[in-house]
């Protein structure tokens, strides 16, 4: 037994000694930035960090501001609709495209053509677009339909779905791409079974064809959820968090106040609870895909 | 002592005029077109001296702000950076970041020339000074077009209460009554400066000074909330987002008046229309003529360069030189700093604004009485106020006393 341990820790020494510098950097970057955020989210921290503690103050502050539960219900509304309207659209987009249909390379590029761009310019296109003077309104209405009316973005009821259309348009045509990779990994054996035994095809999609294809679809949820919770360059680039505060989002509260407000303290605070919110999400999530693998194999 | 630091300071000076070209970075937000014309006064009198200046603008005042604090505290200072003095660099200067520049200051004999003393002032921390003041910047005026007012067939208002009036005869000419950007900053601006105009100075003072809670959710900021309302129903219509585009509003005639500081001025001076024929401006709204006296002030980092210092400190006392004055603050639309200037090119409104600094109707900046926190919570409260004609006057004074009431 004594024997064998250390063959196990020194194998692939070298791969893990050059590995070394990476967990070092990631350890001290990611947690030791993280432990000392939370950290500082406790003190009275203006413009520079100090250690004048003011215990859960900055929390009762943030929790008592409007423009930050403004900002959460905005993050719950788009990351709901983003989540559910992505998959949909991505998935039916490759269900379609996979119907070996001519000119599938130019249709696929069309629709991933989007996500080449960064979201400051997608947001200034979205802004044109549904901008009424110059944008979807006028030409509806140059058609002779006078009382059409489409603004939201200047609808504080209604703005933050102008900015969902804007990341839907991005975001579609990745998932696409990615859903596609899937379906064409799904073993043609499996369709011509479905065919023989005459399951209808959206049945043979729903009931086999996607529980089929769930790595794609954690990789998929993982890279849409992110990109749902760091949301702030669509913002500051569509609608700058107005009309008034209607589509603020927490990572843009973080910076107003971090960099506007001088206020360290309460963007920490604010930042220590977006991490918290996702820890709520992916912990449990982690447990339930890995925990249990553990036990079934 | 004097004699000492007054020595030091001149032979910093021969030692500057001595050393070849150093190169020195400044940074600034000013990069309208009237704002960029005045900066390059500085930058060429600077260069003048024998020196490089080497620009670094960067537009908006919010962002820019947060890369100079960020590159101050991230240990990599530029040569010297403008900022709105008051209680923004505070912290900066207790961290030792800033560089003291009192011998400067005493050696020039700041003290006896800026005019008004609150301007140094708010410079000066512990007995030392930290900045340069440049120039005088007041909020409360009222810019109008005399097109816009002559196109709805009315007279063009001499105060608030008939700008309110009009503004109805404006939108019915198509008009927009009043031009207002959608931007925090001036809408909280704007709202200060309904206080500033409509109300004795002492309820100015303990709203934003004294942090009076009675007195901001008192009857006559009540007034001034329903003020506000009467200007969120006129502006309506004003879609625009930076402050130049609603100033240019006023210019082309297609909005009949704005509530901008001085620097609209400047804008004004690049479009060639003249004070009194194509546009009028009313310090204090018309009703209450009295300024506040903000403005700008470069403060100079600590570097450990000696050739740097030393052009920091042929900078400091260049931009308050009688004739550097005058050609910025000229362009600039500004006021100097110095009272023993003449300013004899000021148009009109300049010279209105010279005749509330000599008669002393003043009043202090916002941002020298309130912290960076706070006027950050109210640009969030006006924003809001202003996009929503749903929120009522009364809701936003409940807010605006929580505000005032938190504010230290």
């Amino acid at each position: 037994m004594a024997s064998e341990r250390p063959n196990q820790l020194f194998r692939n020494g070298s791969a893990k000694i050059a590995a070394i510098p990476m967990i070092v950097t990631a350890l001290f970057v990611f947690v030791g930035g993280t432990v000392w955020t939370v950290v500082y989210s406790f003190t009275k921290s203006g413009l520079l960090p100090r250690l004048n503690w003011v215990g859960l103050d900055q929390y009762e502050r943030l929790w008592a501001t409007r423009k930050w539960l403004v900002a959460i219900e905005n993050l719950v509304i788009y990351g709901f609709c983003m989540l559910v309207l992505v998959f949909v659209i991505g998935f039916v987009l490759a269900a379609l495209l996979d119907q070996k249909i001519r000119f599938e390379n130019t249709v696929r590029t069309i629709i991933l053509y989007p996500y080449a761009l960064s979201f400051v310019v997608t947001g200034l296109v979205w802004q044109w677009i549904l901008n009424p003077e110059f944008g979807v309104e006028s030409i509806v209405r140059g058609w002779g339909w006078e009382s059409f009316s489409f603004d939201p973005l200047y609808n504080a009821d209604i703005a933050i779905y102008g900015v969902l259309i804007a990341g839907l348009w991005q975001g579609s045509g990745l998932v696409m791409v990615l859903m596609l990779a899937g379906l064409r990994g799904i073993d043609q054996e499996v369709w011509k079974a479905a065919r023989v035994d005459g399951i209808p095809t959206w049945k043979t999609y729903i009931f086999i064809v996607i529980p089929m294809m769930r790595p794609v679809f954690i990789t998929t949820l993982v890279l849409v959820v992110t990109g749902i919770v760091k949301l702030y360059d669509l913002i500051v680039a569509q609608t700058g968090g107005g009309p008034g505060i209607a589509t603020e989002v927490p990572a843009k509260y973080v910076y107003d106040m971090m960099f506007q407000a001088n206020n360290l303290g309460q963007g920490f605070a604010a930042s220590t609870m977006m991490l918290v919110t996702v820890a709520l999400i992916v912990i449990p999530w982690a447990i339930l895909e890995f925990g249990g693998s553990k036990n079934r194999g | 002592m004097t004699l000492t630091s007054k020595l030091l300071a001149v032979t910093a000076l021969v030692a500057a005029s001595g050393a070849s070209a150093t190169e020195l970075e400044v940074m600034h937000w000013w990069t309208s077109g009237g704002e960029a014309a005045a900066v390059n006064e500085f930058a060429e009198a600077f260069n003048a001296t024998g020196n490089t200046w080497v620009d670094a603008a960067i537009a908006g005042g919010d962002g820019a702000r947060a890369v100079m604090v960020s590159r101050l505290t991230g240990g990599d200072p530029m040569g010297a950076f403008q900022f709105n003095h008051g209680r923004q660099a505070e912290e900066l200067i207790e961290a030792g970041l800033l560089r003291d520049i009192t011998d400067i200051a005493e050696a020039e004999g700041w003290k006896d020339i800026v005019n008004p003393p609150s301007l140094l002032d708010s410079c000066t921390v512990d007995g030392r000074i930290y900045c340069a003041p440049v120039n005088i910047h007041s909020w409360q005026w009222l810019w109008l077009s005399h097109k816009a007012y002559e196109d709805a067939g009315v007279a063009v208002p001499t105060n608030w209460a008939e700008f309110v009036s009009a503004g109805p005869a404006l939108a019915e000419a198509g008009k927009i009554p009043m031009a207002m950007g959608q931007q925090g900053w001036q809408q909280a601006g704007a709202f200060s400066v309904l206080i500033a105009s409509l109300l004795p100075s002492e309820i100015y003072n303990s709203v934003y000074g004294d942090k009076d809670t009675d007195v901001a959710g008192g009857a006559e900021m009540a007034m001034v909330f329903k003020a506000a309302a009467d200007a969120r129903e006129m502006a309506t219509k004003s879609t625009v987002q930076n402050w130049n585009d609603a100033t240019a509003l006023v210019i082309k005639g297609e909005a009949g008046g704005q509530i901008m500081g001085d620097w609209a001025q400047g804008e004004m001076a690049v479009a060639e229309v003249t004070a009194g024929e194509d546009y009028s401006c009313l310090p204090g709204l018309g009703t209450n003529p009295r300024l506040s006296t903000g403005g700008d002030a470069f403060y100079f980092p600590v570097l450990n360069d000696e050739a740097q210092t030393a052009a920091q400190t042929e900078l400091a006392r260049l931009m308050l030189a009688p004739e550097t004055q005058v050609a910025f603050n000229l362009k600039k639309g500004s006021l100097p700093v110095r009272g023993d200037v003449d300013l004899a090119a000021a148009n009109d409104c300049m010279a209105k604004g010279l005749a509330l600094l000599e008669e002393g109707a003043l009043l202090p900046d916002v941002n020298q009485l309130i912290t960076p926190d706070t006027n950050e919570q109210l640009k969030t409260l006006f924003t809001e106020f202003f996009a929503d004609a749903s929120m009522t006057p009364e809701a936003a004074q409940e807010e605006f006393v929580k505000i005032i009431g938190s504010a230290d």
